[in-house]
């Protein structure tokens, strides 16, 4: 495109700008810095040009035009508070206000709504209008959002972001005139797992955060910058305290990670904080076998001294810690430090996977490009992923690719739909056959590379017209991608589907992408907190036990961090069994489970992410860390500090941080050095047997104990529709 | 000279078939130019030539406005008639689907041809069932003609036309919200730009043209355009339908030349009622300006002469209001009107018009307070032209005009809580 017949000169309140042909007026105004009051007008929702308070004054125009929906022309000139514009925009101002309740010592958006700002530019200080004002009933909107009707401005940025963004039309307006009402026709709650944003977009009180209702106002509120931990997006958020008590969770703005949106899940998991089943105490077991609580020096003592018993006794071997997959960077880091130092290699963070034959190929399962790349892709294949409930955000991007064109596909049981339109579907409870299928559709069009140890298993396949679809669409897709997702990565067979699933993106020349479960699993990769790997992929000298052998051996002495085995591991109920069996178990735990409390020797309170310092490494790689934003609850501590402790009193070397800044900088080093040679996925070899059995995602509001603990979420629709169509992975 | 145009066969026997159409040269122009295979450019600017002027309200010359069309262009682009007849006082149109809905199809063949469609629709305000009825038994005998369909008299040109019934919606009749409504959607007008020649019907190129206006082409081409210049003035071309309604004898549609007197017209439709004097009338529809009867003896039906004094000649609904006319109520009953059919997708007309309505409606009712009249004009002032569309100006516009010449009707009402004339009705 010819940038210079592309660029126009515009005069805006008589100041000459440069401005692209086509840009709406709003855009140049805001990209200069010229403040034009709007309502309806949203940069990531299409233009509606209805609440009219952009009005401006245009050269040659014989009336005032909407900023927001008036394209720029070379010599445009326009005046955005000439005595026209300004009486135009008071007189829409005062059209908003009649029908307006102004009660706003009573609304919780006081003090961050853009009416009331608006108004006090723009308003009269009375009114001319002596009429009864318009009174529409509240409607139930489910247990997230709040609404208060009669505020309503129909700026229909909610009713815009159902169908343009959460790609569920729930919201829409019925009735004309004055008689119009924004809702959803017949009563339901919402249930889009991103239905949180209308809140943010809402620019008055109508649609408001139930949780938080009525419980602080907007200026009590101090803001601390922090990463969501339910997904491998790594949203920015906010968290909005008072008196060091979380009082909400807003969006932060990151355009290259979530934009300006959150999932449900980020916005209000932080209900789960003040559960009454929060760990406040540290905890040792006395020889009544009775939990009683203690000070931090004689659990810590009790926890160290007990776990070298069992070292000394049996061999560091016999020691096993398993670590929530959101934990934190520094935490992965020091606990497979610690565990080390005590001579186990057997510390893993791959909860919910159940095969680990291939983990030696499986380097650093990540998204292999930018999220905003994904919006760039011209087809997008999905293989084993409920990848809309799995990474919210993440599914955004693709629906935007495919919104634009983007072919997508899927590879998928049963019963997944997605909010975006799929050029095809491949359904089946068999992964394998299935992409070894795709793969011989590729093979057979001249695309096969070396397969190896696939090779047989791709010559018997036999392929589908559907197949070949697939492969088509990607070999034709110029910006190709094809993503992982946590059904195919739980698969009994995932290493054969990991080798299949790369050679199709090989065999295409598309992004070969792995996501995987929780807020940090790249993090505790690249810490080490795996049996085969130490900190930025150095070799072991014996691999250590996965998952899946603890659970089959039961170590001696166990190590749990933020763990509640019979939900967060893929053996749930055997998970349990093999804890119960432990001889010595030491848990870093936030919230009191069963498990814990029925079998755990010393129980140390574990800080949520909240309260915590610390370092998420999202899909694509990037390190966002974050401080803590509240004081730990009761005497829970961070987990790197209870950590280093432990390494300190078990005299290892090398736990001497004053800071989690020192933890993070130690293992960031260590990951730079080695990055540029070897992090890539590995060729493939021999994979034996393929039999393939599928095991489900799990439901959304199911992936932590947050989120478990949460009850607005789990009163939601999509908590409900979760156990009814996919059942949990026994 | 009268009922040259669109009621040039109302005379005949069952008007409305295709044998009656037929009998009176019907369909020859379509014949002619498809056989010729003239070029649209000809026809365009036959059209302009015929100063022909878009005869729903807003009297946008009709040629011009073919000729904006990308008719080259690759891809669908339609043509769609607007017969949503709402504007209170306007009956024109259905009586052209009532008794000559066939000119009317060869007026959207022509147009389709001209401008490169080969769909049309025809949408249909909601309450005239007998009129779509009829004009759907037109399209079946049109088609079972190979009139309408693909490969019209083997010519090689393709035109499907559609009738489309609305549901009743005032702001319908407002061209993009009467896209909207024919692909299903609430009907809000949209925003311009894009406007409709680039960006209509389904996202396609797209005319839209009032009935009386395609219903008038096979006559102006059969006729040509210098003959139905000559019929009306050299800026507004031939002859126009008038709807004649309210408070004179013989109300009812009149196909006079453009630029007939006022007084002439009224003489036609019988007089002001026996026995009384003219008052008022609103030479347009409700939304235009409202003219004192004086004034308006003294001008003619035209598009100049009417702006002379202040109002429009719009889709030419001449509503006459003799001196038992009490004009708060009037105006009461007309911000009514526009409350109830405001579609509420923008801030002014969704809340002005409800202002409006309550306002007159208690200065009709004796509430008044001595600053309404001021709140009034002011909070009609604030809503013209700070819309979407053009229904928040037919709104304010009636207002400001009662206002200012029956201002004292208004003052009457607030000082003494009763009307200034008596009311027989």
């Amino acid at each position: 495109m010819d940038t210079q017949k592309d660029q126009v000169t515009i005069e805006l309140n008589d100041t000459r700008l440069e401005a692209r042909q086509g840009q709406m007026l709003i855009e140049v105004a805001d990209a200069n810095g010229v403040s034009i009051p709007r309502f309806c007008y949203h940069k990531k929702l299409s233009v509606s040009a209805n609440c009219r308070m952009c009005l401006v004054e245009v050269e040659n125009a014989p009336k005032m035009l909407p900023a927001c929906a008036t394209p720029v022309t070379d010599g445009m000139k326009a005046w955005t508070k000439s005595p026209k514009a300004i009486a135009a925009q008071k007189s829409v101002m005062e059209f908003l206000l009649i029908n307006h309740p102004l009660d706003c010592p009573v609304c919780d958006q006081g003090g961050e709504c853009d009416l009331q700002e608006m108004a006090l530019g723009y308003g009269g200080d009375t009114s001319r209008y002596t009429e009864g004002k318009r009174i529409i009933k509240e409607k139930d909107y489910g247990s997230l959002v709040s609404t208060e009707m009669s505020r309503c401005i129909h700026c229909t940025r909610c009713v815009r972001f159902g169908v343009e963004i959460a790609g569920i039309p729930e919201i829409g307006g019925t009735g004309r005139g004055d008689h119009m009402q924004i809702g959803t026709y017949v009563q339901k709650a919402l249930s889009s797992e991103l239905s949180g944003n209308i809140i943010d977009l809402c620019p008055v009180g109508a649609l408001l955060s139930k949780p938080f209702l009525f419980s602080a106002r907007s200026w009590e509120l101090k803001s601390v910058p922090g990463v969501a931990p339910h997904d491998a997006v790594g949203s920015n958020i906010q968290i909005q305290t008072r008196n060091g008590k979380v009082m909400r969770v807003i969006p932060q703005e990151n355009e290259a990670v979530n934009e300006i949106w959150i999932s449900d899940r980020d916005r209000f998991s932080y209900l789960a904080l003040d559960s009454e089943d929060r760990v406040t105490q540290p905890m040792v077991r006395n020889s009544d076998g009775q939990l009683v609580e203690t000070d931090w020096q004689s659990a810590l003592e009790a926890a160290v001294n007990g776990m070298k018993m069992v070292a000394s006794t049996d061999g560091g071997g016999a020691l096993g810690a398993l670590a929530s997959p959101s934990s934190t960077t520094e935490e992965f880091y020091l606990l497979q430090k610690l565990m080390r130092g005590l001579g186990s290699n057997s510390v893993d963070h791959r909860l919910r996977q159940q095969d680990f034959s291939g983990q030696s190929d499986q380097i650093a399962p990540q998204l292999g490009t930018t999220l905003q790349q994904i919006e760039q892709q011209n087809a997008v294949l999905i293989v084993g992923s409920d990848i809309q409930r799995e990474q919210p955000l993440l599914s955004h991007r693709i629906r935007k690719a495919a919104l634009s064109g983007a072919a997508v596909s899927t590879v998928n049981p049963d019963g997944i739909e997605f909010n975006f339109p799929l050029s095809g579907e491949v359904v089946t409870d068999q992964l394998t056959p299935a992409l070894s299928a795709i793969a011989r559709a590729m093979v057979d069009m001249g695309m096969g590379g070396d397969l190896s140890g696939l090779s047989a298993l791709v010559a018997d396949a036999n392929v589908e017209p559907a197949h070949q679809a697939v492969a088509e669409s990607l070999i034709g897709g110029e910006k190709a991608m094809v993503l992982m997702g946590e059904i195919a990565y739980r698969d009994q067979n995932q290493a054969v589907i990991y080798a299949l699933t790369g050679a199709i993106a090989s065999m295409s020349g598309a992004t070969f992408s792995v996501l995987t479960e929780g807020a940090n699993a790249l993090g505790g990769l690249l810490a080490g907190a795996v049996p085969h790997r130490d900190t930025a992929d150095a070799t072991v000298d014996s691999v250590g036990m996965d998952v899946a052998s603890m659970v089959d051996m039961a170590p001696k002495g166990l190590l749990l961090m933020g763990i509640e085995a019979e939900s967060d591991l893929a053996a749930g109920p055997a998970a349990a069994d093999a804890i119960r069996k432990s001889e010595f178990v030491v848990s870093l735990s936030t919230f009191a489970d069963s498990v814990t409390m029925g079998k755990s020797d010393v129980i140390l309170p574990l800080a949520a992410f909240t309260e915590s310092s610390g370092t998420f490494v999202n899909a694509e790689g990037e390190w966002q860390s974050f401080g803590g934003a509240v004081a730990p609850k009761g005497e829970a501590r961070p987990g790197w500090k209870i950590l280093r402790v432990m390494g300190t009193m078990a005299n290892l070397d090398g736990f001497d941080y004053n800071s989690s800044e020192d933890v993070l900088s130690e293992v960031r080093g260590l990951c730079d050095q080695a990055e540029t040679e070897k992090w890539s996925w590995s060729a493939l070899s021999d994979l034996g047997d393929a039999s393939s059995c599928t095991v489900a995602s799990t439901p959304i509001y199911q992936v932590d104990s947050l989120v478990r603990r949460s009850e607005p979420l789990q009163q939601t629709p999509l908590a409900h529709a979760g156990q009814a169509t996919t059942g949990g992975a026994e | 000279m009268a009922n040259q145009v669109c009621f040039r066969n109302n005379h005949l026997e069952n008007s409305w078939t295709l044998a009656a159409y037929q009998s009176s040269g019907g369909y020859e122009a379509v014949k002619k130019i498809l056989s010729e295979k003239t070029s649209p450019e000809e026809l365009i600017d036959e059209i302009k030539l015929s100063a022909l002027r878009g005869r729903g309200g807003a009297g946008f010359p009709t040629g011009l406005k073919w000729s904006f069309m990308p008719r080259n262009a690759p891809g669908q682009k339609y043509i769609v008639c607007n017969s949503d007849e709402g504007e209170p006082g306007t009956c024109k149109d259905r009586d052209i689907l009532r008794y000559n809905p066939h000119q009317l199809i060869e007026g959207m063949l022509i147009a389709g041809y001209c401008i490169g469609a080969s769909a049309g629709y025809n949408y249909i305000r909601g309450e005239f069932w007998e009129p779509y009825s009829r004009f759907e038994v037109a399209l079946e005998e049109a088609r079972a003609a190979g009139l309408l369909g693909d490969n019209i008299l083997d010519s090689g040109f393709d035109f499907q036309l559609h009738s489309h019934l609305g549901a009743g919606a005032y702001v319908c009749g407002e061209e993009t919200a009467l896209l909207n409504s024919i692909e299903g959607k609430k009907g809000q007008p949209r925003f311009k730009p894009p406007f409709p020649a680039g960006f209509g019907l389904y996202g396609r190129p797209t005319t839209i043209n009032n009935t009386e206006s395609l219903a008038s082409i096979p006559v102006i081409l059969s006729k040509g355009g210098q003959w139905f210049l000559d019929q009306g003035l050299p800026n507004a071309g031939g002859e126009k339908l008038f709807s004649v309604s309210g408070h004179v004898n013989r109300p009812g549609n009149y196909e006079v030349p453009m630029g007939t007197p006022f007084s002439e017209l009224l003489e036609m439709a019988g007089g002001v009622r026996d026995g009384h004097q003219l008052k008022a009338v609103i030479p347009g529809g409700s939304s235009t300006p409202v003219v004192p009867g004086d004034q308006m003896m003294g001008i003619n039906m035209d598009y100049d002469s009417i702006a002379s004094a202040g109002s429009m000649l719009g889709a030419g609904s001449v509503i006459v209001m003799d001196e038992t006319t009490c004009m708060p109520r009037v105006l009461a009953r007309l911000a009514y009107f526009y409350y109830e059919e405001s579609c509420g997708q923008c801030t002014p007309c969704r809340e002005g018009t409800g202002w409006l309505s309550r306002v007159t409606q208690r200065i009709e009712d004796g509430n008044g307070a001595q600053a309404d009249i001021d709140l009034l004009d002011s909070v009609a002032g604030n809503i013209e032209g700070n819309t979407i569309c053009a229904l928040g100006d037919a709104a304010a516009m009636p207002v400001r005009s009662f206002l200012k010449h029956y201002r004292d009707e208004f003052q009457h009402h607030i000082d003494h809580k009763q009307c200034m004339v008596t009311s027989d009705w």
